[in-house]
């Protein structure tokens, strides 16, 4: 965190519930974290992690089974966590704005993309449909779509999966927002087409100073794209510091464990060298929502687990150099 | 001597509704399969790998060329028959598996229909199979949706296993499941391959998990296959640029290598491009690339097989690729088309 | 969860009242509903002996209402029965297996829905003779295009999934995959239409007894005593309420049943959080 300075987004203490069959159990707890304006921060984690919920948290958009419990959410140094339907609408796409995994699923199917890009002009900066329109053109060239006046007249189902995801960034960034959330925005796509999308975000995003918060599964999309990563595991945050040193250094026997057991290219040709031709696993299955083990969650599948991770969660501890990580035996 | 496993030029063409031509969705393409080799099959999407597979396990009929099982068409086998000797295990853990059928009875069905009735010879080669995929036999009564996403791909490798195949096609095994177990489910993977001396052709476009697992490794581009060759070969000294674009498009945690991007949208398989199929998005395209007849796979090394007319050319004038190599910087190729 | 145990109660509830008082008519009733015409009696005003009130031939509401329920379910039942299984494998079959045979059953699928079902089964009354049989024949034979179609639709998506394509591979034949795979897991969808469908089927009774081409009287059907009740409507309007609603119930709780069935058999909405 800059000091002095009030980051574009600061969320402190953020607890989401999930209530299922009656009972209400934390999907996300002790959540807190900062994005500077133009950063580009990572969160990465694992199914039933909460880094969706959290996006859907931070867009207003949680319904019910999930609801807000505690917290706090700061917009440029306004609380918005508790913000009514009026006043978030007005926040989002004009200064909040969101890219989905699936872009077929995101894009109506009834209209052409220069309509619905054109929508964000009319809607949030009060253009007239025809200006509104060409302003459409110039958006899709911004996004790298050739031949950007013919394919505006296209509709979604006749463009590629890379295109339409190009759509739906130029919808989001049609306004000029200050954060961007992508939600798993490669996952659905080809490997090719998933560098060119993240080099997109990347530029476009550094072009207009916008803020990206990209959440993912994939550490390697996190890597290539992200200046300071967060990393979720059962609701929480457990190690939080700059991109190159989460991967190359990192502290929570969570991340460690998932670096070291991913196939990367290249890793057989020294593993095999060093006698080894399995991968190193870490034992156990990811916790569902309503069983996250109690004091430290990660326990179960830890191999340096002791009473004390059984009994007590541990709390953040703040190391040097802007990083922190939640572990009682932390590397 | 027959291969286990060969396929000879085979096509499946899926005619257009309505329309004049068809989608080319397989397109000349030959394998081979050895027992207990593993050969992995990469493309992206529109490649027609899953399309090769159905053609394998004989739930696709080919439109031309023939799969041989031992010298056997495949075609003219009868399902059961088919069924011993090669089986699939599928992508999604959730949709895979009859969520009214109990984990029990879907391993013991088939061994029933294929003639094994005994109420105890059932019951112990289900707890056999179960054993060997690390799931407990006591749960073998419970409903599907009652397992993790995880032991649920378990079970799918299970009923894979009990009627004892030859050759399993595994089609994007771990790409549904937490990256934190995928792990797991690789090395039990590799642990049956070797334990039951299987052979495997494994689909993914996760090439980490290709480079791990694979003796050999076949790239599809287009309803064909664009090069070919053992595991070494094709991940440290890729010679098709497409090949080398796939390599260098995969994002790594540990090193921030620059992309080698790849320009324009996979083509259309009802009008594949002329020629070479490839030379629309080709970085090192020469005029020759686009007439026909389109290249034709051929040998550059041994075992090492490239459909590229300059293949030669750029082998000579290649380095290490650098997916495998630490030391020296990232190769960077970058193709960007110029906005209108 | 709660809304589907509401159902199910207030279904179970409705339906098994009208079971009831079918099946116990004989002992429930208060007198013989065809016989037991005393035009001294008639049109007299709900009471203390009876407890419906009396018809224009001075016969008790209330135990016709009662032996009416047993055609009334019968018929209800049993022509959806037959609705279902010609409807379910028609579709089911034709959806697993496409081709020529997904033409022809389309095309008669087609037909079907395009003739309003009311007059084809009154076309098939006029052929065969008035009667129960003839009333299950003709409505069995009118409605199967709605189950055909929903479970056709119900195949098709579930064609494609990893366990039908795993069986094909396992070695399993066509019709056990239908019988084991597919048709296990579309009972959702069915199980609806087929408790709509009954209450469809008690209200086509109704009509066609109304027409006099049903049930004819003195037999009691909830229909026919519509029917005769038409002219007493102003100054005896007990003749119609209660037969009247003796269906509105009756249906309600077919439909009430079957919404909470459908929930309670999918097993995986118990699993959802």
């Amino acid at each position: 965190m800059k000091p002095g300075g009030i980051a574009l987004l600061e969320v402190e203490d953020l607890c989401l519930s999930v209530t299922a069959g009656g009972k209400s159990c934390d999907a996300v707890a002790d959540l807190s974290f900062a994005i500077e304006r133009g950063q580009i921060f990572g969160l990465v984690g694992e199914s039933g992690c909460g880094k969706s919920i959290t996006a859907l948290a931070l867009m207003g958009l949680l319904r019910r089974p999930l609801a807000w419990r505690s917290g706090k959410i700061r917009f440029k140094g306004q609380e918005i966590q508790a913000l009514g339907p009026e006043a978030m609408r007005h926040l989002r796409g004009k200064h909040i704005s969101m890219v989905f995994q699936e872009p077929m699923t995101a894009l109506n199917p009834l209209a052409t993309v220069g309509r619905q890009i054109a929508e964000m002009f009319v809607l949030h900066e009060g253009m007239g449909w025809h200006e509104a329109e060409k302003a459409a053109v110039r958006a899709l060239a911004k996004v790298r779509v050739a031949a950007p006046d013919q394919r505006v007249k296209d509709y979604p189902h006749q463009l590629s999966g890379g295109m339409r995801q190009r759509v739906v960034i130029a919808i989001a960034l049609a306004c000029k927002p200050e954060l961007l959330l992508a939600d798993e925005p490669t996952t659905a796509l080809d490997v090719t087409v998933q560098a060119e999308i993240l080099e997109l975000i990347h530029d476009l995003c550094a072009a207009q100073g916008t803020a990206v918060l990209l959440i993912s599964h994939d550490l390697g999309v996190i890597a290539q794209s992200c200046e300071r990563v967060a990393v979720m595991y059962a609701g929480r945050i457990v190690e939080e510091a700059g991109a190159q040193e989460v991967f190359q250094r990192p502290r929570h026997h969570y991340t460690r464990g998932l670096i070291s057991s991913l196939p990367l290219l290249g890793a057989r040709a020294i593993n095999a060298a060093n006698g080894r031709t399995k991968l190193q696993e870490i034992r156990g299955m990811v916790p569902a929502v309503t069983d996250f083990p109690a004091g430290c969650s990660f326990h179960p599948r830890c191999g340096m687990a002791t009473q004390a991770c059984i009994d007590r969660a541990p709390g953040l501890t703040r190391l040097e150099g802007g990083a922190s990580v939640r572990c009682h035996h932390h590397a | 001597m027959h291969d286990l496993l060969e396929v000879r030029d085979l096509a499946v063409h899926f005619p257009l509704p309505g329309r004049k031509g068809s989608v080319h969705a397989v397109d000349g393409v030959d394998l081979t399969l050895r027992r207990g080799e593993c050969l992995g099959l990469v493309g992206e999407s529109g490649c027609g790998k899953s399309t090769l597979a159905l053609a394998l396990l004989g739930l696709q009929p080919p439109t031309g060329g023939r799969v041989l099982f031992e010298g056997r068409d495949v075609g003219a086998m009868s399902r059961l028959e088919r069924a011993g000797l090669v089986q699939m295990v599928f992508q999604d853990p959730f949709a895979s598996l009859n969520p009214r059928q109990t984990v029990h009875d879907t391993l013991a069905t088939p061994l029933r229909l294929h003639g094994i009735r005994g109420k105890a010879e059932v019951a112990a080669r289900v707890e056999e199979v179960l054993r060997q995929v690390g799931l407990s036999p006591d749960q073998s009564r419970r409903l599907p949706h009652e397992f993790s996403g995880g032991q649920r791909q378990r079970v799918g490798i299970a009923r894979a296993l009990v009627l004892r195949p030859q050759v399993l096609v595994l089609d994007e095994p771990v790409s549904a499941l937490d990256v934190s177990i995928r792990a797991q489910i690789i090395n039990l993977l590799i642990d049956l391959q070797q334990s039951l001396g299987l052979a495997y052709i494994m689909i993914s476009h996760d090439l980490g998990v290709v480079e791990h697992i694979s003796d050999r490794v076949a790239v599809m581009y287009l309803g064909r296959i664009v090069e070919t060759g053992q595991w070494q070969q094709i991940f440290a000294q890729p010679v098709h640029p497409y090949t080398k674009a796939l390599i260098g498009a995969i994002p790594d945690p540990l090193k921030r290598r620059a992309a080698v991007k790849l320009s324009g949208e996979i083509p259309s398989a009802i009008h594949p491009p002329s020629g070479c199929r490839f030379h629309p998005r080709c970085p090192e395209l020469r005029d020759a690339c686009q007439s026909e007849p389109g290249p034709a796979l051929h040998a550059i090394r041994p075992l090492h097989f490239v459909r590229c007319r300059r293949a030669t050319e750029l082998m000579a004038g290649a380095d290490s690729c650098p997916a495998a190599a630490d030391a020296a910087g990232p190769v960077q190729e970058t193709i960007e088309l110029d906005p209108p | 969860m709660r809304l589907t145990r509401a159902n199910l109660v207030l279904g179970a509830f409705l339906i098994g009242a009208v079971v009831i008082g079918g099946v116990l008519a004989p002992w429930l009733a208060h007198t013989d509903p065809v016989m037991d015409a005393n035009l001294m009696n008639a049109e007299t005003a709900p009471g203390r002996e009876f407890w419906f009130g009396t018809d224009g031939q001075g016969r008790d509401v209330y135990s016709r209402v009662l032996y009416g329920a047993r055609t009334s379910l019968t018929v209800g039942i049993v022509s959806q029965l037959i609705n279902s299984v010609i409807g379910v494998t028609l579709g089911v079959s034709s959806g697993y297996w496409g081709g020529w045979w997904d033409d022809w059953v389309s095309g008669l699928t087609n037909m079907m829905l395009a003739i309003p079902s009311l007059i084809f089964a009154l076309a098939i009354m006029a052929i065969l003779s008035p009667g129960i049989t003839s009333l299950l024949i003709a409505l069995g034979l009118t409605n199967w295009s709605y189950s055909c179609r929903i479970s056709r639709a119900a195949t098709l998506s579930l064609k494609g999934q990893g366990f039908v394509q795993a069986a094909k591979m396992l070695g399993y034949g066509d019709v056990r995959i239908m019988l084991t795979q597919i048709l296990p897991n579309i009972l959702g969808p069915i199980i609806v239409i087929g408790t709509l469908g009954m209450g469809g089927a008690v209200l086509a009774e109704a009509a066609l007894s109304f027409l006099g081409l049903g049930i004819r009287p003195p037999a009691p059907s909830w229909g026919s005593m519509l029917s005769n009740a038409r002219e007493q409507i102003t100054t005896a309007p007990w003749v119609a309420i209660f037969p009247g609603l003796a269906i509105f119930f009756t249906v309600l709780g077919l439909n009430l049943l079957g919404d909470g069935l459908r929930d309670l058999l999918d097993p995986q909405s118990k699993a959802r959080v």
